[in-house]
């Protein structure tokens, strides 16, 4: 199975179209992802898809969203939301 | 499914960004009933997303238009016209602002920023359906998606009020010219929905818990009502509508606290 890092890699490769060796911890979507606002809603609207389930939807407020500002950030934020690795 | 046969029916579809655009929703439902549908990407940056999402999809022609140009919605409608010959449906679910002017006081809008959203937002029906009306020679439907903040304020939603109340106006103009010829224009006016371009408007998820708590219903509509409707409008069920803004939003619209 798969970590909640490989699990955000995967989306942001996905959805920002960057190489998987780019999407490193520290990277930050907007100076090193190369991310824009809508590239940024776009992450927010797909990681909330990802890890929601029945039992713990998750909603992503604006304010949190303006927090993730690196890819550890969402990291952390997930897990801080009840996400776990399996 | 619905039973709603659009079966020998063309579309095209203006509005997909991602997998949460209303516009998906309501192709998705077209297709279902059988429609055969054009569906339009604004530019490279979805193309391939798009082409993704519709890969299963049967009969679905994906082509490129940023309704800011004309030469862009004629080629689209050129291309339209070679690939069917005749037209049913169109849905324009296409709107812009910069991010900036969707939170804090409207009367900061600047004049270039009010003139880009209400030329995308309002502005870009008007020449689709110039176009569509020549090809829809056994009659047709136009939908277009708009919101309450035409009417009430919604703070934060700004310019794009604005622009909802330029675009409802056109659809009863729209509706007049050309209901002779049976073709129908009408709005859905839909209630929150979380959307690459709702995501973008300053409180929106605060918006939308109030919608619920306050609609009739006590919730929020889904994405697949919203579509649902369309499809009805798109469908012989509302052939005597036309010129309509029809509400989709749990009620929420006729409360006054
Ligand atoms: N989401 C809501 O809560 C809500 C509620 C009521 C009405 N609406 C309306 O629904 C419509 C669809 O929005 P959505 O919420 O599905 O978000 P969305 O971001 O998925 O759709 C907006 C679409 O507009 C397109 N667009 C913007 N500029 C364009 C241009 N120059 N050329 C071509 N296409 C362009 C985008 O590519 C995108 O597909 C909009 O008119 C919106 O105002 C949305």
């Amino acid at each position: 199975m798969a970590t909640v890092f490989e699990r955000v890699r995967k989306i942001v490769v996905d959805r920002l179209g960057v190489e998987e060796s780019a999407v490193v911890p520290e990277a930050s979507f907007t100076e090193d992802l190369e991310a824009d606002s809508l590239d940024l809603v776009d992450l927010i609207l797909a990681f909330q898809d990802e890890f929601s389930t029945e039992n713990n939807p998750v909603e992503i407020s604006d304010e949190d969203a303006e927090s993730l500002v690196r890819v550890v950030d969402a990291i952390s934020y997930l897990k801080n939301h009840g996400v776990t690795d399996d | 499914m619905y039973v709603v046969d659009l079966k020998g029916k063309n579309g095209i579809v203006f509005g997909v960004a991602n997998e949460h655009s209303i516009a998906w929703a309501i192709a998705k439902m077209l297709h279902g009933a059988g429609a055969r549908l054009t569906i339009t990407y604004q530019n490279e940056r979805f193309g391939e997303r798009v082409s993704q999402m519709t890969e299963s999809m049967k009969d679905v022609h994906l082509i490129e238009c940023d309704v800011s140009k004309d030469e862009s919605i004629e080629a689209a409608f050129d291309d339209v016209k070679r690939e069917y010959g005749n037209l049913d449906l169109v849905l324009h679910s296409v709107a812009y602002a910069n991010k900036d002017d969707l939170k804090g006081e409207f009367s900061k809008t600047t004049r270039s920023s009010f003139l880009m959203s209400l030329d995308i937002s309002a502005y870009s029906l008007i020449p689709i359906v110039k176009h569509a009306a020549p090809l829809m020679e056994r009659g047709g439907s136009i939908v277009t998606m708009t919101f309450q903040a035409s009417e009430r304020v919604f703070p934060g939603y700004n310019v794009m009020g604005t622009a909802k109340a330029a675009l409802e106006n056109e659809v009863r103009q729209l509706a007049s010219e050309f209901g002779w010829r049976n073709i129908r224009v009408n709005a859905i006016s839909a209630g929150p929905l979380e959307t690459l371009a709702s995501r973008g408007i300053y409180g929106f998820l605060t918006m939308r818990s109030i919608h619920a708590e306050k609609a009739p219903l006590k919730r929020n509509v889904t994405h697949e009502e919203v579509a649902k409707t369309a499809l009805f409008l798109c469908s012989d069920l509302s052939s005597g509508i036309t010129g309509s803004v029809i509400p989709v939003d749990a009620g929420y619209h006729i409360m006054a606290l």
